[in-house]
Parts: structure tokens; C-alpha cells; sequence
């Protein structure tokens, strides 16, 4: 299968500047920066490329919507800050081919016109950003950034900024309002990022693996990219498996790649010769897919959302039939409650509440009528918030909820 | 009064540089200062806002939103261990039970010498090597109970 992320992952000293350059390293920022700007804009567009931090929206699109006349100036964000559940695949490029981030980023603020860029990564992972300072001080070094970008009339500053504990600051807004030193509120938009964003300037944030995927589309041309995958999915996609399978980890598979193989080939298969219960295929935010309807599906866009979920950061967590959903349910309700920011009414008592419903369910305290009472929680919240954590909270209970209804059921008396 | 050491004065100003306005080194500056003082006290935040030129409320009230900022002081080695899906299902709880056995505490507790203290925390990005724990700057993965000891043994002699 194609790869375009982890060719080089397993690559002995990969981290270092002279084993990526050996690779073939910095050739497509070389080439870029004697492009036209637009020309790497129009050439991302073709490539299909859409956004791999959850959202899945077109990053050249997205770029696209960058005003070139503002007189501000204009910021690439990238977002490492990696904090849905499930979800492991940009620490480990960050870990093992930091240059290649640095490279991507460093095309991606060419484009844009950008001279000062972050890389937002959770305070979490400190040593993996000490992972990435490193390959930044050997970059300023050679000369890849500073003063004159790979030895063209083109300054380019790149810092590390840590987060310090909030999932809720991977949402870009509250990315943006974090890095400029408040407390992580997310934003009503519009206005958008693109033109209000890191202090009131257009901005754009993306995540490490759109960033990882531009000297590829770069050295190979869009067009190479958008040949790859399916109709409204092109280039190849990262998934993190864990839970119940034989090999959790890190794989990279062509989009439109069938789940059940990738559960049973990369993954491994089920251990313990248990069953396949359930999967949730993008990270807890996205709903569950039963067993049966995993069948036929593929690893892109379209089929999982036809499947009535969704890709998601590609965070796949794979339940075995030994699972007690309810349970499952509870510590996935638990989080959305500890994370919710609390700006918003429906969403700052909804997960709270729905939290609490589910501990007390599971504890055998609970009525029928609590699981109505539920769902009812679900419709109060989803589409009435600021920003997307409420309704993150609602597609894994309403799933779980009526798919698994009997389940719930049975823990109650009346 | 309490105040930053000369290393410390070095990096606040190299962490200034980094930022075209000085608000948005706020939130690293508070980072260095738990590093230096342990934990973000009332005495901390009002030197940092002095030292920035922000109210101390203004600065506690950023503090407070972010769960790596201490508000409390704890042990020189504050266990983390990940609560959520992928840890649960492969027995966080049993690594937490473990802890709270060996060192007599309970989550949110620390032991009388300030050595240890345990805390549950949310996915750690380590969900392919669950359970996970983070204690201070380093990560501990594929945990079992029997590497839980192993691991407090270690760090309770160095
Ligand atoms: C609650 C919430 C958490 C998010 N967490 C992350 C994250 O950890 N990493 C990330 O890249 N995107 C995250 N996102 C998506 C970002 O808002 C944004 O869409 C993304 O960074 C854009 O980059 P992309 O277009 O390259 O995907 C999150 C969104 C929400 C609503
Ligand atoms: S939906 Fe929740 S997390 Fe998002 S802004 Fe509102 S309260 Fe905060
Ligand atoms: S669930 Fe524990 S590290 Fe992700």
C-alpha cells in the first residue's frame, strides 16, 4: 500500500537531520519555495487533501479562504494537541520523523505568506516536544529556517508552544484564545480563523498529519494524491487501534480500505478468541458501529458516515463481546463532563448530568426512565453550543443508547 | 518574597521573545514557575502578575483552567494513571488499586513524606500501550500491577 506519512518511521535515527536529509528531507520544501505561492495553494486544492485534526474540511479550501490584504500578518497553527481518546498517530510522528513535520509546516506557511508559525503541542507530551526542539535547533542550524528559508529571500520563525491540560484547547478557537494566554473558551464564529484568528489576524490552524502530507503532495503533485483513495477521500489516512485487537498501533492504509480487514490484518484479529462487539472508528467523539455494521464498510469519509459514523481523527477503539456497553458509555461520559469548558449552559450541565445518569445506571441505581431521560439530554444539547464538545458527547450516547438499549435495560429495576 | 533564579530570569526572557505580544508568553511563564516553585500558590501568581504586569486574579483565574498547573503542592513523583477507554479496558484499575494499596492513599491523596501523590487523568495518547501513567515529564506504558511496584520501589530510593 502507498504511504505517504510513515515510509520512513521505522528509519534508525530518522529524527535527526542528516538521516532525513539522506532520505530524500527538504527536497519538496526546496522545490516549493520556487513555486508561486498560489501555485502551492491551487496544487493542495487538486491533491483533495482535507483535514486530518477531525473535522475533515478541504485544506486547500481552507487556505483559500486566507485574505491576502490585510496588511497583518498571517499564522500557521499547528495543532498537536492530540487529546481525543483513542488517538496516538501524531505523537508518534513527532517522536520519529520531526523534520518531516517541520517540513510540511514550513511549504504550508510559504503558501500562506507566513513568517511566524507554532506548533501547539499538549503539555503532556513535553518529551516529545523536546523531540521536536531538537529537530527545530538542527533546522535554524542548516539553515532551513531563520532569516532565509533554505537559502531564499524568505524569513521563517517556528516555535513550540506547550499546552498546559485541557482537551477542549484542540479545538481551534479555543487552540487560538490558549495560545494568546486566557483560558481556553472556544469562540463564537464567525469570524472565522481565517480572517480573525491568533491576535485578530487571519490564521490558519492545522493538524500535524495534513501538515506531514504536503512534501509528499509537493514531490508528487496533487494530482499523484488525489489519485489515491476514493471518490470524496483521497491521499491515505493514519489510524491509531486500540482496545481489544493483538496489534494496537500506529498503521497507515490507502483510503477506502476495508475495516473488518484492517481490524483483522494490521490490527491483528480479536485476542482470547473473543468476538468483535463493537467499534468506535474516529476517536470517542464519533458514534459506535455494531459488529454487523461494520461489515462493507471502508476507511474513508463517505462509507463510515453512510455507516452512521464517522472517520474522525482516525483513533479506532475496538471492543471485544466480553464489553458491558453501559459501562464503556460511562467512562466515554465521564471525560466529555471533566472537559467540558463550561461556557455553555446546555453543554456544562448536559455532560455533567448525563455523566452522573450513567454512574448511577451502572451502579444498578437507575430507572427505565433514566434512559429516555438520556436521550432527552442528547437533544438539549446537540446543535446549541458554542463549539462541537457538546455534540461529541451526544453522538457516542445516543448511539450506545439505542443500539445497545437491551443492555441499559437490564441494569434497571422500574 | 519568593523570585525566579538566574536561569529562570533567562528563560522568561527567551520564552518573551518567542510571542509579538507579551499575553501569549503568559501561560509558558506559568509553566516555568511551577517548575521553579512546585505549584501555582497565591504568593506564585501574584509574582508572576507582577512580574507581567496582569492582576494576580487574572492570573490564577488562567491557572485554573488548565489541569497540568498545580493549585495544590504534590509529591515529587505525582502519579498520573489514564482513566479513560482504552486504559480502562485494559485494567487502569487494577495499576490504581495498586498504588492506593502500596502507598496507602487515596486519588487526590499523597503520602506523609511528599514523595507520592495519585491523581486520575484522561487519555495520555498512549492508548496503543495502555494502561499509561505519566509521572512528572516521563511516560510508563503496557502497565501491570507488578510493574507499579517495580516502579515505586525505584522511586523510592532515588
Ligand atoms: C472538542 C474538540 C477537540 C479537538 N481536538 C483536536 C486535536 O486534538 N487535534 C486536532 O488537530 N484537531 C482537533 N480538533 C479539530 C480542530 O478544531 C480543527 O478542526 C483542526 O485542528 C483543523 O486542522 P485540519 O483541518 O488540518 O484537520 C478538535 C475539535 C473539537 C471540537
Ligand atoms: S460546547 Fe462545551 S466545551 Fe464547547 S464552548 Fe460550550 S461549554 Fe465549552
Ligand atoms: S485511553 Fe489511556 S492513553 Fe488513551
Amino acid at each position: 500500500m502507498t504511504k505517504i506519512h510513515l515510509v520512513n518511521i521505522d528509519k534508525p535515527g530518522q529524527a535527526s537531520l542528516e538521516t532525513y536529509r539522506a532520505g530524500g528531507g527538504y527536497k519538496a520544501l526546496e522545490k516549493a519555495m520556487k513555486m508561486e505561492q498560489s501555485a502551492i495553494v491551487e496544487e493542495v486544492k487538486t491533491s483533495g487533501l482535507r483535514g486530518r485534526g477531525g473535522a475533515g474540511f478541504p485544506t486547500g479550501m481552507k487556505w483559500g479562504f486566507v485574505p491576502r490584504d490585510t496588511g497583518k500578518p498571517t499564522y500557521l497553527l499547528c495543532n498537536a494537541d492530540e487529546s481525543e481518546p483513542g488517538t496516538f498517530k501524531d505523537r508518534i510522528l513527532m517522536e520519529r520523523d520531526p523534520h518531516l513535520l517541520i517540513e510540511g509546516m514550513a511549504i504550508a506557511c510559504y503558501a500562506l505568506n507566513c513568517h511566524l508559525s507554532y506548533i501547539y503541542i499538549r503539555g503532556e507530551y513535553e518529551f516529545v516536544a523536546n523531540t521536536v526542539q531538537k529537530a527545530l535547533d538542527e533546522a535554524y542550524a542548516d539553515g532551513i529556517l531563520g532569516p532565509s528559508v533554505v537559502g531564499n529571500d524568505y524569513g521563517l520563525d517556528i516555535f513550540v508552544h506547550l499546552g498546559q491540560g485541557a482537551y477542549i484547547c484542540g479545538e481551534e478557537t479555543s487552540l487560538i484564545e490558549s495560545l494568546e494566554g486566557y483560558r481556553g473558551y472556544p469562540r463564537i464564529k464567525p469570524p472565522f480563523p481565517a480572517t480573525h484568528g491568533f491576535l485578530a489576524s487571519p490564521t490558519v490552524v492545522n493538524n500535524v498529519e495534513t501538515l506531514t502530507a504536503l512534501p509528499w503532495i509537493i514531490n508528487n503533485g496533487g494530482a499523484a494524491h488525489a489519485a489515491l483513495g476514493t471518490e470524496k477521500s483521497k491521499g491515505t489516512k493514519l489510524f491509531s487501534v486500540s482496545g481489544h485487537v493483538n496489534k494496537p498501533g500506529v498503521y497507515e492504509i490507502v483510503m477506502g480500505y476495508p475495516l473488518l480487514d484492517f481490524i483483522n490484518n494490521e490490527a491483528g484479529g480479536i485476542p482470547n478468541g473473543r468476538k468483535l462487539k463493537a467499534v468506535i472508528p474516529g476517536g470517542s467523539s464519533v458514534p459506535v458501529l455494531t459488529a454487523a455494521e461494520c461489515e462493507g464498510v471502508g476507511l474513508d469519509y463517505e462509507s463510515l458516515l453512510k455507516a452512521g459514523s464517522m472517520l474522525g481523527s482516525g483513533g479506532m477503539i475496538v471492543l471485544d463481546d466480553s464489553c458491558r456497553m453501559p459501562e464503556v458509555l460511562s467512562v466515554i461520559a465521564d471525560f466529555y463532563a471533566h472537559e467540558s469548558c463550561g461556557q455553555c449552559t446546555p453543554c456544562r450541565e448536559g455532560t455533567g448530568w448525563a455523566a452522573k445518569i450513567l454512574r448511577n445506571l451502572v451502579a444498578g441505581k437507575g430507572r427505565k426512565a433514566d434512559i429516555d431521560l438520556l436521550l432527552k439530554i442528547a437533544d438539549m444539547m446537540e446543535g446549541k453550543t458554542i463549539c462541537p464538545l457538546a455534540d461529541a458527547d451526544v453522538m457516542p450516547i445516543r448511539s450506545f443508547v439505542t443500539k445497545f438499549r437491551s443492555e441499559f435495560e437490564a441494569l434497571c429495576e422500574g | 518574597m519568593i523570585e525566579f533564579s538566574e536561569e529562570a530570569k533567562r528563560r522568561y526572557e527567551s520564552i518573551l521573545s518567542h510571542y509579538p505580544q507579551k499575553r501569549a508568553a503568559l501561560i509558558p511563564v506559568l509553566a516555568l514557575a511551577q517548575r521553579e516553585f512546585g505549584w501555582i500558590s497565591d504568593e506564585v501568581a501574584e509574582y508572576v502578575g507582577t512580574l507581567m504586569g496582569y492582576p494576580p486574579s487574572d492570573v490564577m483565574s488562567v491557572a485554573t483552567f488548565y489541569t497540568l498547573l498545580h493549585k495544590k503542592p504534590e509529591g515529587k513523583y505525582h502519579m498520573e494513571v489514564c482513566r479513560n477507554l482504552s486504559c480502562w479496558l485494559m485494567g487502569a484499575y487494577g495499576c490504581v488499586d495498586e498504588i492506593k494499596n502500596r502507598l496507602g492513599i487515596d486519588i487526590g491523596g499523597k503520602t506523609p513524606d511528599g514523595r507520592f501523590s495519585l491523581q486520575l487523568t484522561e487519555c495520555l495518547g498512549s492508548c496503543g500501550t495502555a494502561p499509561a501513567m505519566q509521572v512528572g515529564d516521563r511516560y510508563y506504558e503496557n502497565l501491570t500491577p507488578a510493574k507499579i511496584g517495580e516502579i515505586i520501589e525505584k522511586l523510592s530510593h532515588d
